[in-house]
């Protein structure tokens, strides 16, 4: 029999105390879907599609901020294109675009640097969003541009840092699917320093068998009754990390409290640019004022993201809400909760 | 003649004769290509089959053919996927001016060699040219007829719980092709469209099995999409398994670079087809004996539950839904 068999009878057959395990990404939750994952488990464990996917938790004041920059200063907005359709307070950048601002897609910061470098005339802002994985080729585009000579290149930052989120999201699981990419920047001191608290987890790879496997390893623990962690990904995440992405990242950005969309501030959970950098800073450089939505939703992303429901328990779920017509932004990246459920058929 | 294509060549006078005679006739006659205002042909025996579609893919050359390729194999496709044997075509071009004679030759060249795999003939066509940015180079419209063998009855409703499903080739290569000719991620693959008449698979699967209930051709959208069509249209549900589907191991590299499902990208030399389970192996076989569809693999079954849904089984055995089809991908894929 082979392991991932081994492992697949055991999460079917396991009938020890319930357990409850957050994974914090969002390509993690993808593929859990994708793979089927959840028809595998035993009904005795709950998988918690946790707050991991960047345009999930990116808050509406930063569409606004965004929306702001292309209407009203002119700029040339460049971003990944799942941000283009998460609604803001008024609107979202898909709809600035058909008010006539200049929203371009890219696939890498690199992208909105070279378009900056091709089209002086343009003021262009990259929207800098996502987890410690994605954080360091932000701050190398901000370097490129500094070395080019650039003046009308900069960044909107909303990049954020897993550990806040651990410590907020602790109580809603039993333990954590700690996300592989992340920890292969950060290393596993984090994870060790969370054990000691008393919070479990492992990091876990992404294919369908490094998923069940460490899957597998975390409940077998729990089920020994102590806090435990685990790296099941020991083929990319070492436990120093890479320091050099991580100094990168340092010379540039300073930590700074952040809004996560359905759950509120969180201390020190944010990266800004330091101030000496505050040219490449779209909020300073253009004095985006500090916007205060006020948004009323019947959306339930929050309650998802921190697994207090399953998305189909969200009234807006599959009527209102829908990959074509999305309300919360968990329903609009592939990464989602809820566009993952929707389109896999969490309740298969 | 002149290198580029100019509004003259479109007037109707001497430089569109020039065209016809030294390009189109050149590579594309045969007895019935007419330079009358229509085509005259004998009457065929039996039902007729007819199709048109129109080709704008982007670019117009691509690894393993060209627009002019794509032209007949898309409307031969269609034709077969009825069981018909397609006889003749029309084409219309729309060039836009300034286009290369060469090119546009090309393009004759390569639809002259398919027409001769295909069987089929060409007796009509028109050319008309569009001001410069008026039309992106050149967009091709062909048209088809077939006949259909006696007994031969295909069509999406006909899906039955317990049918087998068979793709005829490994899918998602003509997509992948086009997303790199494009040249957007800086990926560097060596990926051929699958683009190839089809006529002759048919033909071979009918032979083993007149009673075959669905042929469909998975161009845009893929295999993914022709599968929800046909749970649509037949009222059944359909199970996959994801490990029986065929993918080439580049485009597998490709698309798990970009995130993409293979089974929604396009394939423009790729059939499904819906037969009876007692034919399946059958059918297989002598799929395999033909050029096109060496590749040719049973991927799932019909069924009476999950009506309106494909469920997959998994590599590591979970069970999901294959997703609805969503937006087009790539626009002018073909």
């Amino acid at each position: 029999m082979s392991t991932i068999e081994e492992a697949r009878s055991y999460l079917e057959n396991y009938d020890g105390p319930d357990f409850r395990i957050m994974e914090v990404c969002g390509t993690h939750t993808h593929e859990i879907f994708r793979q089927g994952i959840r028809r595998i488990l035993s009904p005795k464990i709950s998988l918690i599609s946790g707050p991991g996917c960047p345009v999930c938790v990116t808050p509406v004041s930063f569409i606004d901020e965004a929306v702001y920059l292309a209407l009203e200063k002119g700029c040339t907005i460049t971003t990944f294109g799942d941000l283009v359709r998460v609604p803001g307070s008024k609107m979202s950048l898909a709809g600035a675009r058909a008010k006539g601002a200049k929203i371009k897609v890219v696939y890498a910061p690199f992208d909105a640097v070279k378009l900056a470098q091709d089209n002086p005339d343009e003021q262009v802002v990259f929207l800098s969003v996502g987890f410690e994985t994605t954080t360091p080729s932000d701050v190398i585009a901000v370097k490129k541009a500094m070395n080019a000579g650039l003046k009308n290149f900069s960044i909107l930052t909303a990049n954020k840092t897993m550990p806040g989120a651990y410590e907020a999201m602790g109580k809603s699981c039993d333990a954590f699917l700690y996300p592989g990419h992340v920890h292969a920047i950060t290393g596993t001191r984090i994870c060790k320093d969370m054990c000691d608290k008393g919070v479990s987890g492992v990091i876990a790879g992404f294919t369908g068998s490094e998923l069940l496997t460490a899957l597998a390893v975390a409940v077998k623990k729990h089920s020994e009754g102590k806090p435990f962690f685990v790296n099941c990904y020991p083929r990319v995440v070492k436990d120093e990390g890479s320091p050099a992405a991580v100094a990168m990242v340092d010379r540039f950005m300073e930590p700074c409290d952040a809004e996560w969309r359905g759950i509120g501030t969180i201390p020190m959970s944010g990266m800004q640019l330091r101030d000496e950098y505050a040219e490449f800073d779209a909020r300073k450089k253009y004095s985006v004022p500090d916007l205060k939505p006020e948004y009323k939703t019947a959306c339930r992303c929050g309650d998802v993201l921190q697994g207090k429901i399953t998305p189909n328990q969200c009234p807006l779920f599959g009527k209102a809400c829908n990959p074509d017509h999305p309300v919360g932004a968990c329903m609009v990246s592939d990464e989602g909760a809820c566009s993952a459920f929707y389109m896999y058929g969490g309740d298969l | 003649m002149s290198d580029v294509i100019t509004l003259a060549h479109g007037s109707g006078g001497r430089k569109t004769s020039e065209l016809i005679a030294e390009l189109f006739k050149k590579n594309l006659g045969n007895e019935y290509f007419t330079a009358d205002d229509a085509a005259v042909m004998p009457r065929p025996e039996g039902k007729i089959a007819m199709s048109t579609d129109g080709f704008i893919v982007s670019p117009w050359e691509f690894n393993g053919g060209n627009i002019g390729k794509l032209s007949i194999c898309g409307t031969v496709n269609d034709l077969a996927c009825m069981g018909a044997k397609p006889l003749y075509l029309t084409c219309s071009y729309i060039v836009e001016e300034g286009f290369p004679v060469a090119d546009l030759e090309k393009i004759a060249q390569a639809m002259g060699e398919t027409c001769k795999k295909a069987g089929v003939k060409i007796v009509a066509g028109d050319t008309k040219v569009a001001g410069k940015g008026q039309v992106d180079k050149v967009f091709i419209t062909t048209a088809g007829v077939g006949v259909i063998a006696d007994g031969v009855n295909l069509s999406g409703a006909n899906a039955k719980p317990g049918d087998k499903i068979i793709v005829t080739g490994d899918v998602g290569r003509h997509g992948t092709c086009i997303l790199l000719a494009r040249d957007e991620y800086g990926i560097d693959a060596d990926v051929k469209s699958d683009c190839a008449p089809l006529w002759d698979a048919v033909e071979a699967v009918l032979e083993v099995c007149p009673e075959m209930h669905v042929i469909r051709d998975a161009t845009r959208g893929g295999v993914g999409t022709v599968l929800y069509e046909i749970c649509d249209q037949s009222g059944v549900g359909i199970d996959i398994n994801s490990e029986a589907v065929p993918v080439a191991p580049e485009v597998r590299g490709v698309t798990g670079m970009l995130g993409l499902e293979p089974l929604y990208l396009a394939c423009e030399g790729t059939m499904v087809m819906f037969c009876p389970a007692e034919f399946a192996d059958k059918v297989v076989e002598a799929l395999r004996k033909t050029e096109h569809a060496k590749g040719a693999a049973i991927i799932g079954e019909v069924t009476a539950e999950n009506k309106g849904r494909v469920v997959m089984t998994t590599s590591i055995g979970g069970k999901t839904y294959l997703p609805q089809p969503g937006n087009e991908l790539l626009p002018r894929i073909c």
